[in-house]
């Protein structure tokens, strides 16, 4: 193991097996002064950064007719959970193309197996 | 007391505050160094020590250096360095051993010395930060370095003009980074942000020679917020 790895090692969360395609709940801790609430995001991840600690997902949703992306460190303490709700087909790993297409273009195929929420 | 240690850059990470702020670290593989020579004032003048780091494989030194080792009994060591002794604490004598815990701990203001990335032929806009033209409207001049001096007057240039040339490879001194974490089981020390040269190069961490006193927030005078915050917390509800 080399040593970055070792110092990673500790800060590692415990996240479910996510993927393009996926469409996912993420959990997000949010401050207001001094009360902590939930805020959930809900979308598809349309690419994933690897790298131990300093891994990443992107995840795209459509509010009010307007694309939304948000990047997530995978590993931050501020994300509470993540549900895995569906997972689509997909033939690449960034799925960007999802940029220019607009309502039912934008649907993908589920793959045939369901998968847990975690 | 050692006020440094020698080390090897092993790379970057980031580290997770618990509110998710994330810090640039860089990861160090900070000794464990041995004492080869202790300076003392009769014989040098000066108090220092001389550290070698301790590596997986002794390394092959020649005759006159394997005696230097001889005196301090320790196997030869790849790299040495000396940093200065701090007044306190037990006297340092050759042999000892020098680990990371021992010299830093979480929160301290360090040092990092080490040779940075060469980087090879470079014009001077990288080089000096020189300015450079407009790139577009007609700009005949790019990157150019542009005059270099008057003309028959004094018929040379000034000694010290910046001009392209080798760049990177030098000592490079990088003050005022912050322990982030110190790892005492690996070895492995984390400061904030980068460090001078490539991963492998080997460095040295000392204390911070003109350490930056920690920026203190702002704390409201307890008697001017009371009296702030009552009114507001009346008015609203009558507002409504």
């Amino acid at each position: 193991m080399t040593a970055v790895e070792t110092v990673e090692r500790g800060q590692l969360a415990e996240r479910p097996a996510i993927k393009p395609g996926d469409t996912v709940r993420v959990h997000v801790k949010v401050r207001e002064g001094d009360k902590e609430r939930i805020q959930v995001f809900e979308g598809m991840v349309i690419g994933m950064h690897r790298g131990g600690a300093r891994a990443t997902f992107t995840v795209r949703k459509v509010s009010f007719g307007q694309g939304v992306e948000r990047i997530f460190p995978l590993h931050s303490p501020v994300i509470d959970k993540i549900d895995v709700l569906r997972t689509a087909k997909v033939r690449r790993a960034k799925l960007y193309f999802l940029r220019e297409l607009k309502g039912k273009a934008a649907r993908m195929k589920e793959t045939g197996k369901k998968q847990q929420a975690s | 007391m050692v006020t440094g240690i020698i080390g090897r850059k092993v790379g970057m990470t980031q580290v997770f505050a618990t509110d998710g702020t994330v810090t640039p670290a860089t990861v160090i593989q900070a000794g464990p160094c041995v004492v080869l020579q202790a300076k003392g004032p009769q014989t040098d003048g000066y108090e220092a020590v001389q550290l070698g780091l301790v590596e997986n494989k002794p390394a092959k030194v020649n005759k006159p250096l394997e005696g230097h080792y001889k005196k301090a009994s320790v196997p030869p060591t790849r790299v040495r360095r000396e940093v200065k002794i701090a007044p306190g604490g037990d006297a340092v004598k050759a042999g000892d051993q020098v680990l990371v815990n021992g010299v830093f701990k979480g929160g301290d203001r360090v040092d990092v010395i080490g040779i940075s990335r060469g980087k090879g032929f470079q014009g001077v806009v990288k080089r000096h930060n020189f300015r450079g033209g407009a790139a577009t409207h007609g700009s005949m001049f790019h990157r150019a370095p542009g005059s270099i001096g008057a003309s028959s007057f004094p018929s040379r240039v000034v000694k010290g003009m910046r001009a392209a040339g080798r760049m990177g490879g030098d000592r490079v001194t990088t003050r005022n980074l912050k322990v982030v974490q110190v790892d005492a089981e690996n070895n492995l020390l984390l400061v904030r942000g980068a460090v001078p040269g490539a991963p492998g190069t080997y460095i040295v961490v000392r204390k911070a020679v003109a350490a930056k006193p920690e920026p203190k927030p702002q704390v409201e005078k307890a008697g001017k917020t009371t009296v702030a915050k009552k009114p507001a917390a009346v008015k609203k509800p009558t507002k409504k």
